[in-house]
């Protein structure tokens, strides 16, 4: 099997399994017992903490564990809305966040809130001019996300945290795709708020984290026990949250490397994809680009025929094909691009780790070629091109 | 996902191609749903449909019901064509997701399509064929 889906989830390292295992039958106690089995989870859990915290340059009272990031990004939005409503209630975010940030946003325009959707370029890069013009006064939040998920691409994260502090505007960032994969200093690119999800990086699934700078007001997301400093109630996650920490720790120690391997796969990927296969397009920015993401539309043909004839080849992809999601849309993100609907519809996103290999990279080509030429010979709109052509195309 | 009748004609598809001077085509769907289906038609002068082909832009199920399709009517006079529904569609490939079953209404209606394309260029009624029904359509993704 080639899996190149690891922008959907990754393989759990087995170091990091390791890491787990103890806190399964071992030292199951409750972290907030008195006894000593419940101590050592909460030694567990401090420990994992200030891990996360040193790869961020936070302080370790400043990272609070969720359920993953969709859980990060809706308290994050929803206790700044709360906490802030005070000082207004418009909030800037962009047309391509994952649905955790736009469908928490529509959630809250219904409770009176307002919300910009800043648009973006062909590259998917946000404009800092349209950003700063779309700040008012009562604007008290900036989300927008590190790196998407779809089509790669990196935000000038830098920028738009100094826009922000300038402003005086808080400043989320979605970093699910980032953390673990870029380095992410939150001082440096002052973000006030991140969210990360640990099975992006080589973590389990149903652990995550919420960045809080010192300051911000947080408001409790879970109401119970007085777990994670009385703002997010309920028995922690030991062994999830001890995989997290295990996760970010090994991550950032591997980033460089990992990353150089990583490019040099979705270089050769994109060259020989472009080259070899006619009317194609890459999707997002060339070069501000997630290590591992390769995304491209191919022209006639629609995703999930595509991800299906991979399968049978043993290859794993995604598509932004609505198909594929079960809705009859497509993509949101590629649609925000400048796509139109039959080229989101043949999307193709090809997502890589450092256990992917240029000759898998290789196999992978020789493989969407024949298929993207077995259902361009099946398309009635290739064949209308091919009639009569199209003006404007490649 | 996918049964293995519907993963073998998405794999094998029958009659896919045109049909030169065919007795009716019938192209049906749109790219902002993601499926286009076209349906070549060739009825010779007793109203018999001697040979069905077809191009299809979709997902499997559209390709597989636009195969399954083209099987059940090749063979069968105009009357009988219009019985091939997208329940008889559907049945024929035991059965399809939930999400997919606007690809069987897809398959019935390009059948429809072509057969109404049929009677116009030939000038007559075909009792029946009325106009194709609205698709429904569902709105939430699931992402990453």
């Amino acid at each position: 099997m080639i899996y190149m889906d690891n922008a959907a989830t990754t393989r759990t390292a087995p170091e990091v399994v390791q890491a787990m295992l103890p806190y399964f039958s071992e030292n199951y106690g409750n972290p907030s017992a008195v006894y000593s089995l419940g101590s050592a989870g909460k030694k567990a859990i401090n420990g994992a903490r200030r891990a996360i915290a040193s790869v961020l340059g936070a302080k370790q009272e400043e990272i609070f564990f969720t359920a993953g990031g969709s859980e990060a990004d809706n308290w994050a939005l929803k206790s700044v809305a709360e906490a802030y409503s005070g000082k207004g209630k418009h909030i800037i975010t962009t047309k391509i966040e994952h649905h955790a940030i736009l469908h928490t946003c529509e959630y809250l325009e219904k409770n009176g809130f307002e919300v910009t959707y800043l648009g973006v370029g062909r590259d998917g890069v946000v404009d800092i001019g349209e950003l700063e013009a779309a700040i008012r006064p009562d604007t008290i939040l900036i989300s927008i996300m590190f790196a998407n998920n779809e089509i790669g691409t990196i935000e000038p994260i830098e920028e738009i945290g100094a826009m922000a502090q300038k402003h005086g505007i808080l400043f989320h960032t979605d970093a699910v795709q980032a953390f673990g994969h870029l380095p992410v200093r939150v001082d440096e690119l002052h973000i006030d708020m991140l969210s990360a999800s640990g099975h992006k990086f080589g973590g389990p699934k149903g652990a995550g984290f919420l960045y809080v700078r010192t300051g911000v007001k947080l408001r409790s997301f879970l109401h119970g026990g007085a777990q994670e400093r009385d703002r997010r109630a309920g028995t922690e996650n030991v062994p999830g949250i001890v995989g997290l920490g295990a996760a970010a720790a090994k991550a950032a120690e591997t980033m460089a490397e990992r990353a150089a391997r990583e490019e040099q796969i979705r270089d050769h990927l994109i060259r020989r994809i472009e080259s070899e296969i006619p009317y194609c397009r890459l999707n997002g920015h060339r070069t501000k680009r997630l290590p591992g993401n390769v995304n491209f539309s191919f022209r006639f043909v629609e995703g999930e025929s595509v991800l299906i004839m991979l399968d049978m080849k043993g290859i794993c992809g995604s598509s932004g094909s609505a198909c594929t999601s079960g809705a009859l849309d497509p993509s949101h993100v590629l649609l925000a691009i400048g796509l139109n609907e039959e080229e989101a519809h043949g999307s193709l996103r090809l997502s890589l780790s450092e256990e992917n290999t240029l000759e898998e990279a290789d196999f992978v080509v020789e493989e969407l070629k024949k298929i993207v030429a077995r259902l361009r010979e099946m398309s009635p709109l290739y064949e209308d091109f091919l009639k009569y052509g199209e003006p404007g195309i490649k | 996902m996918y049964s293995e009748k519907v993963m073998d004609h998405f794999q094998n598809p029958r009659n896919v191609g045109e049909i030169e001077n065919a007795s009716g085509v019938g192209t049906v769907g749109n790219a902002k749903c993601g499926d286009i289906m076209r349906i070549f038609l060739d009825i010779d002068e007793k109203g018999i449909v001697r040979e069905a082909r077809f191009k299809t832009f979709g997902c499997g199920a559209a390709v597989a019901t636009s195969s399954m399709a083209t099987e059940l009517v090749k063979g069968k006079t105009v009357r009988e064509a219009l019985q091939v529904t997208n329940q008889a569609v559907t049945e024929a490939l035991d059965g399809l997701p939930p999400v997919k079953v606007h690809c069987s209404l897809l398959a019935e209606e390009a059948i429809r399509a072509a057969l109404r394309d049929y009677a116009q260029k030939r000038g007559i009624v075909i009792e029946g064929l009325e106009e194709p029904g609205e698709e429904i359509h569902e709105n939430r993704h699931i992402t990453d």
